[in-house]
């Protein structure tokens, strides 16, 4: 749903420096997708807009660690303020840098391990699967991603906003819960999507 | 009469829609793409597919050309180019072509020329199939919104 006069996050990732904002529109989700297949990028783009995310899609973790200003070569120039990302949703399988890399330069570094990061797989592997909740995953989707992935993941972030912008309690407790969440992290593979338990109890 | 037209043109994509369903050619991904097109993407799943067409091809000829390189097969890329085809096969819905690719990808991690050979000639066959029937979908699409334009203003 587009709404008048709002320029969408339409770039692409080879003109990285050179797009255009649209004002900060604080109810909107900003989802930072990443994949290296264009038909891929496609649908997932779609998926995001279609439930009110703004989307910016990358082809690959470096341009992901770039548009972050994670990168130490080659910086956004934007400022950090209009690029707050709510969430990271990454493939796992990419040449180069994979998902799972991408993930842990994510979690390392201070200004951007509090992002939820989803990983999307065509893969449903076990270990794959552990590996990416324990290095700090909050989700992990088997591909083909449909409108149901996407939506329980909008009702997640909107819940996070709702819980970030009202809780008094300082960071630390939020990493201690992000833990004790990801150990206790229910193997349940339904539809290829892994519940995070504790998860709902954040909101409660 | 021109809507009688539209309405025609409609249960003809109905029915070819069907077929594929029935026969496996396409899953319910592919519903998941329709469903995703409405008046702000009007063209969604064509430029999607036709993506997928473009991309494909090139694989095709990858793999074509790694197999006929009797010297060294690099089965390795092949595997790559594999993962790539059924993943955007998966992403799409084309459920026949991935499964194919599958059992390719399957015959090179046991550097499997014959069974390679075999699956990519079985690969190059469903593909075509596939694109034959999606154009055919789409070209009945076109008709359909032509014949309905006519009678109901485009715009609104």
């Amino acid at each position: 749903m587009a709404r008048n006069g709002v320029v969408s996050m339409h770039w692409r990732s080879e003109k990285i420096d050179g797009f255009d904002l649209s004002p900060p529109d604080d109810e909107q989700v900003h989802v930072l997708a990443v994949d290296d297949s264009l038909v891929d990028r496609k649908v997932i783009e779609r998926l995001l807009k279609i439930s009110c995310c703004k989307v910016t899609a990358v082809d690959s973790g470096i341009r992901a660690l770039q548009f972050l200003g994670l990168d130490e070569e080659k910086s956004s120039s934007v400022g950090f303020d209009d690029l707050k990302v709510d969430l990271i949703i990454t493939d796992y399988c990419m040449p180069g840098m994979t998902g799972y890399e991408l993930l842990k330069k994510i979690k390392e570094s201070s200004t951007f391990r509090e992002i939820p990061v989803v990983i999307m797989s065509s893969e449903n592997v076990m270990a794959r699967i552990d590996r990416c909740l324990e290095e700090g995953a909050e989700d992990f989707i088997v591909k083909p991603v449909k409108l149901s992935d996407v939506k329980r993941l909008r009702d997640y972030m909107t819940a996070r906003e709702f819980r970030v912008k009202n809780q008094q309690i300082g960071n630390n407790n939020n990493i201690k819960n992000n833990n004790k969440r990801r150990l206790s992290a229910r193997r349940n593979i339904w539809n290829g999507i892994v519940f995070v338990d504790d998860l709902l109890g954040m909101f409660a | 009469m021109l809507g009688l037209g539209a309405d025609r043109l409609r249960a003809d994509m109905n029915r070819l829609l069907a077929l594929l369903f029935h026969q496996g050619v396409l899953d319910e991904q592919f519903l998941q793409l329709q469903q995703l097109q409405d008046e702000s993407s009007p063209n969604f799943v064509s430029e999607v597919v036709n993506i997928y067409f473009h991309e494909s091809e090139k694989l095709l000829r990858n793999l074509r050309g790694l197999l006929m390189d009797r010297e060294c097969s690099d089965y390795k890329k092949m595997g790559i180019h594999l993962n790539q085809f059924i993943g955007s096969s998966s992403s799409i819905g084309a459920k026949r072509v991935r499964n194919v690719c599958v059992a390719f990808r399957a015959a090179s991690e046991q550097n499997n020329r014959a069974g390679c050979l075999r699956a990519l000639e079985l690969l190059e066959h469903e593909y075509c199939y596939l694109k034959n029937k999606l154009h055919e979908l789409f070209q009945l699409e076109q008709q359909r919104l032509l014949a309905a334009g006519v009678r109901y203003p485009m715009q609104n």
